[in-house]
């Protein structure tokens, strides 16, 4: 799985990620809960060559913790974009017909706007004094970054997890600049079990006392509760069957010096999971955008379907995985089911997969052939 | 809509699929249940420019289907009806995928429930070959048209030609054309003899 620096020379090489402000005072953004925020900064990375009627432009989304940076290598790293065996030269998302764009969110904290940007008012970084965030006012900004582009239509819109709320959220929002959709082991809203573990999650950062209601920054930073939020993540993101395999019930050869020290390997995976991810991402950003994801309703009360009649020119391709518990497949099925009724055009597949949620990253061979034979259909057209 | 796959040549297409190509106008809507690996919905997208979908449970088959660039649900029959609106498709086909469904009863009115006109095709189990293995050989016969053991069989329900035309008057369906093959011929005489396969297509008159 893991390529090294020496791949960097045979697909994309080098690539950066680029920033695009907007929303500067008195032209902020106005968001779903009527606040304003300005000015926003989007973080995005873009690969290959927009034609020049401008009509091959591919938006990929992220989940999550993911971010701008989906493929190729930044100077220096060990391991490629995070969807980097899905994106590139003859890949599911061919960089020899689409240009692509991936973009970051907003209330995220990996180069664009959020709780721990510096607040133009107090000079000071915002902490909770940043608006709550919605998955539409995620791709309200990101609609800001794509027109910058020069782009009118998007060709696809493509995301696995949050980055397929975010692609239905597109179609819903701007169903005239969408021609077809790709949402990934997704939901149109978020149910009670999902909600619990984004609470779990959060409760375990705010119950960190380094977290001291979000003020943290320039002290220690609430490191033991992101981890531990970041260790239920990857236990809801996994299977039994592929927790099974990757560690079985083996245990350190060395006996742990405490009592309660890890020593079966999938503790350690986790704390290693955890201790890791806290250096690259903000407790506050974690508390945000799990909250933008379990407020999203697609629905609004109404019926999907009367949602989807907007989007009624889009194609969609629907995508879960079998041993996906965390968005199990009749979530999908939920979006198929209002896309047919609401007569929109709808491919629907179910893959065969012992990763669970992960799945989406990793099935690369199943998701590239129907991602290249969608995209082909449609831009043929 | 457009398609990945070359025109097909008309002229090469089995004489079954060509039967129901004749029974559907160009222009029309049709879902196909069952669609197998696309074949037939795509010889309908190409050939007659239908706005084509079709669902399927195999997974093998669903790739065939994205490779041949047509819009397919990874779903099963039984459960994936349900998501259509009343007369949704002008045309609904039903084609050797009826005799494998549990509840066949109630597939068949939902079936058309959603579709203004369904085309119905099934293998003909008193066929007279069958009727040769089972009455002179005294086992369950085995047919290019019913071509598994009795041990491997996808099918759950053995039907005859005159059975369906039974049903359909029971049930108060309108048979509007009734086509039967042996193969590659057009069977005309003594069909529930004769033939191997038999396609119907019938609406309801409720």
């Amino acid at each position: 799985m893991t390529k090294t620096i020496e791949n960097a020379t045979e697909g994309l090489g080098l690539v950066e990620t680029k920033y695009f402000t907007f929303a500067s005072a008195p032209d902020e953004l106005i968001l779903e809960s009527g606040e304003k925020l300005g000015p926003v900064t989007l973080a995005y990375e873009t690969y290959g060559t927009l034609n020049g009627d401008k009509s091959n432009a591919i938006l990929i989304l992220h989940a999550l913790t993911g971010n701008a940076h989906v493929a190729g290598f930044h100077q220096g790293d060990k391991d490629p974009g995070w969807w980097d065996n899905m994106i590139g030269y003859g890949k599911a998302f061919d960089l020899d017909k689409y240009f692509i764009i991936c973009s970051n969110v907003i209330g995220g904290c990996q180069g664009s706007t959020g709780p721990s940007s510096i607040n133009p008012k107090t000079k000071m970084p915002y902490g909770l004094d940043f608006p709550l965030i919605t998955i539409k006012d995620m791709v309200d900004a990101q609609s800001h970054l794509v027109r910058s582009l020069g782009i009118t239509k998007l060709l696809c819109v493509a995301g696995g997890s949050m980055g397929g709320m975010q692609v239905l959220q597109w179609t819903v929002s701007f169903p005239q600049m969408v021609q077809t959709a790709i949402p990934i082991a997704t939901s149109a809203r978020h149910s009670p079990q999902q909600i619990a573990f984004n609470e779990v999650g959060r409760q375990a950062i705010m119950a960190d006392p380094a977290w001291k209601d979000g003020q943290y920054y320039g002290h220690d930073a609430p490191s033991r509760g992101l981890a531990v939020a970041r260790m239920i993540g990857h236990i809801t993101y996994m299977s039994d069957i592929s927790m099974a395999e990757k560690f079985g019930r083996r245990v350190k050869e060395e006996r742990p010096e405490k009592k309660f020290s890890p020593d079966f390997e999938v503790e350690g995976y986790l704390q290693y999971r955890g201790d890791n991810f806290v250096k690259r991402f903000d407790a506050n950003s974690y508390l945000y955008i799990t909250k933008a994801i379990d407020r999203f309703d697609l629905t609004n009360g109404a019926g999907l379907e009367k949602v989807f009649k907007a989007a009624s020119g889009i194609k969609f391709l629907v995508i879960a995985f079998k041993s996906d518990w965390l968005y199990p497949a009749y979530q999908s099925k939920e979006i198929v089911r209002a896309c047919k009724q609401a007569q929109v055009d709808v491919s629907y597949c179910e893959l065969n997969s012992t990763y669970g949620h992960d799945a989406f990253l990793i099935e690369v061979e199943e998701q590239e052939h129907f991602i290249k034979n969608f995209l082909r259909r449609v831009s043929d057209e | 809509m457009s398609n990945n796959s070359p025109v097909p040549d008309i002229n090469k297409v089995k004489l079954e699929y060509r039967v129901i190509l004749d029974l559907i106008p160009a222009g029309s809507s049709v879902l196909d249940l069952g669609c197998g690996d696309g074949e037939l919905l795509n010889l309908l997208v190409r050939t007659k420019n239908v706005r084509g979908s079709g669902i399927e449970i195999d997974e093998k088959a669903v790739r065939n289907c994205a490779l041949l660039g047509i819009s397919v649900s990874q779903q099963d029959i039984e459960g994936g009806l349900s998501d259509y609106g009343d007369k949704s498709f002008d045309f609904v086909i039903l084609n050797q995928s009826l005799q494998q469904v549990v509840k066949l009863e109630a597939v068949l009115q939902e079936t058309l429930r959603v579709g203004d006109k369904v085309i119905i095709g099934f293998p003909n189990f008193v066929y007279y070959k069958s009727r040769l293995q089972m009455v002179f050989g005294g086992r369950t016969p085995v047919t290019p048209s019913l071509p598994n053991m009795w041990y491997d069989t996808p099918n759950l329900h053995f039907l005859s030609i005159s059975d369906f035309q039974a049903y359909c008057h029971t049930r108060n369906l309108k048979i509007e054309k009734a086509i039967y093959l042996d193969g590659n011929r057009i069977i005309k005489f003594l069909p529930n003899f004769f033939a191997q396969t038999g396609i119907f297509l019938v609406r309801s008159q409720t």
